[in-house]
């Protein structure tokens, strides 16, 4: 089998919350509690969850924006977790990330030119200024925007066009892999679909992998080839996207897809409400984390922390009802 | 769907020619002329600053030359602003000290706001340094700016130059905080964090992003300190500790005349409005700078 472009193991992240000033007990939020997957070269990994579960953490802890806590990141079988600020610097254009509000994400005193030309030249694409002008040139046509927007600055731009900036100045560095955090969530649908259509674009062009973190499953379905579903931290389901959309397995993916409206009126669906929030990450509930809001629930899923059970090769849930150990538990 | 090449996504563009923006100074610049406060105090500035750049030209007698039979005198022809008690013309030693008391204004503002940038940039960026230089600020904080300028001339010694170190470091406590308080903000955005994924170093990350976007709060805090240190200098002269006579530094022209208060109201009355004019014009100034400057304005 040959390797996989990412492998994430046991990625932790953990925000440190000072109680007071002499409970020198340290709490957690566990942002990120031990995620593990695997991405192949040219795939896309969609990443769902409800908004707080630690899908933008995720991403930024695998490029180290954020110090993970704890667990191993191997790109192309190399591991970053212990680089040096220095060396990781020179392994950063090996990953991109494309972010989620393009208003945000551009520097408002540059130039375009300015902003593509710094991701160039630091890692010494293109010899002179020159060059490298030619290169923003050439990166802006390939996102769609016009060549002769190089001296403009980023507020003459909309949503969309902004979005094709960011996406620019993350290909210019013929990066191996892109975090996409929620690249179309802020744009509206008629934008969505163009910026979408982009990046299955450039994926076939460029060969690029994706880990595309949304939390509209249409927008995941759209784009994806696997799918990771994240609760509280946690992924609590990794499928394939054709066997996740017909048949869900864990209480909550199924109670995510039947959230998704059909374009069929006569079709009736069942739908599975779930009820009060997202649990507190900084006090996670015992056992299993989704037990106090699903309906299947028993007494073993309060006490013991669902394992990782591989159904069919290459389908990933945690849930103790697919755990041949606990499964008399709920028939 | 669209095709799969990505040019066929170019966005229709109504003017799709390679333009410079309209430069944010000339909208800046318009803005300014719409603010009438900021207009008068340009120009109250723009009269003292001509006037002690060109003080050997306009002035009608020689600085410190002595006349006394000319001495206190009330204005007059002769003597437009008066005579002091050696028979020197209040007017031509205003001219002059006025550049003394502008380049101290100068010279503090710049020093401390070198400073207050510095520590406020690393204070702002590098976290773990943050205590350190916060809770030292905050020690500094403590005295009234006033107060710590006499404590440190008295450490330093009585001088000018001594007085002008005393109300810089008097002042970089409020540089630090607005300099720190704006780079938390600037640190935190996408922007920053993009160019972190991008592998640029910090120094070029500091220079290129996080500086350009908080020069707008140090141009205007450099503004109303500017005022703020002429009026410190101005009282350290005027107790004695900054500018020493026959220095014609406003402070000092105040100094020398509170002896004759009672015989030549003039010798205080005007090196006094000089001091209070160019305060006031510096704070208009600073004022309609905030309103230009902001981005919620445009």
């Amino acid at each position: 089998m040959n390797q996989p472009l990412l492998e994430v193991k046991n990625l932790k992240t953990y925000f440190p919350i000072k109680k007071s000033l002499f409970n020198k007990k340290k709490h957690f939020i566990k942002a990120v509690d031990g995620i593990s997957f695997q991405v192949n070269k040219g795939e896309t990994l969609g990443i769902v969850g409800e908004s707080g579960c630690g899908k933008s953490t995720m991403g930024r802890s695998i490029l180290r924006l954020i110090e993970p806590t704890e667990g191993s990141i191997k790109i192309e079988g190399k591991e970053i977790t212990a680089l040096s600020q220095t060396d990781l610097r020179k392994l950063r254009k090996d990953m991109q990330i494309v972010f989620q509000d393009p208003f945000a994400s551009l520097n408002p005193k540059m130039t375009i030119g300015a902003i593509l030309g710094e991701a160039l030249a630091t890692h010494q694409l293109g010899q002179s200024a020159k060059e490298r002008k030619e290169k923003v040139k050439e990166l802006l046509s390939k996102v769609g925007l016009s060549p002769n927007h190089i001296g403009r600055y980023p507020h003459e731009f909309s949503g969309g066009q902004r979005q094709r900036i960011g996406i620019a100045r993350a290909i210019a560095v013929n990066p191996a892999i892109i975090i996409a955090d929620e690249p179309v969530s802020a744009l509206d649908v008629s934008v969505q679909a163009q910026i979408l259509n982009l990046f299955q674009d450039l994926k076939e062009t460029l060969g690029l992998t994706y880990i595309f973190i949304a939390h509209d499953l249409s927008v995941v379905k759209h784009v994806s080839d696997r799918i990771g579903v994240m609760y509280l931290g946690k992924i609590v389901e990794l499928s394939d996207k054709k066997q996740l959309f017909r048949q869900p397995l864990h209480p909550y993916t199924q109670a995510l897809m039947s959230a998704v409206p059909s374009l069929d009126p006569d079709v009736k669906k069942e739908r599975i409400i779930l009820t009060g929030d997202v649990p507190s990450p900084s006090n996670p509930p015992s056992g299993c984390a989704f037990h106090t809001r699903c309906k299947f629930g028993k007494a073993v899923c309060e006490q013991v922390i669902p394992r990782e059970v591989e159904v069919v090769p290459g389908r990933f849930v945690n849930c103790h009802m697919y755990d041949k150990d606990y499964r008399a538990d709920f028939i | 769907m669209l095709g799969n090449n990505p040019t066929s996504l170019v966005y229709p563009d109504p003017i799709d020619i390679e333009t410079k923006t309209q430069s944010s100074v000339a909208h800046f610049i318009k803005k300014m002329k719409k603010n009438k406060g900021a207009v008068v105090g340009a120009m109250i500035l723009l009269f003292f600053i001509i006037t002690s750049t060109f003080a050997p030209f306009i002035a009608p007698y020689p600085v410190n030359e002595m006349k006394f039979e000319d001495s206190l005198q009330g204005p007059s022809m002769a003597h437009w602003l008066g005579t002091d008690e050696f028979g020197r013309d209040i007017w031509t030693r205003m001219l002059y000290g006025g550049r003394v008391s502008l380049l101290m204004g100068l010279f503090a503002v710049t020093l401390s706001g070198t400073i207050g940038v510095i520590l406020g940039v690393l204070a702002g960026y590098y976290r773990k340094l943050d205590i350190y230089i916060m809770q030292f600020i905050d020690i500094l904080m403590t005295f009234p700016s006033l107060l710590m300028a006499i404590a440190i001339v008295a450490v330093l010694g009585v001088g000018l130059t001594n007085a002008m170190i005393a109300v810089a470091i008097s002042v970089v406590p409020s540089f630090v905080r607005v300099v720190r308080g704006s780079v938390l903000s600037i640190r935190e955005t996408e922007y920053v964090e993009a160019s972190k994924a991008i592998g640029v170093k910090d120094w070029k990350i500091i220079c290129k992003h996080i500086l350009p976007n908080v020069a707008s709060p140090i141009i205007i805090l450099a503004t109303l300190e500017f005022g703020s240190s002429i009026l410190s200098a101005a009282a350290l002269s005027f107790l004695g500790l900054g500018a020493q006579p026959p220095n014609p530094e406003w402070g000092a022209l105040v100094f020398v005349g509170k002896s004759f208060l009672s015989q030549a109201w003039w010798m205080t009355l005007f090196p006094g409005l000089a001091i209070m004019l160019v305060v006031l014009g510096f704070n208009l100034l600073g004022d309609g700078l905030r309103d230009a400057l902001d981005p919620r304005s445009k």
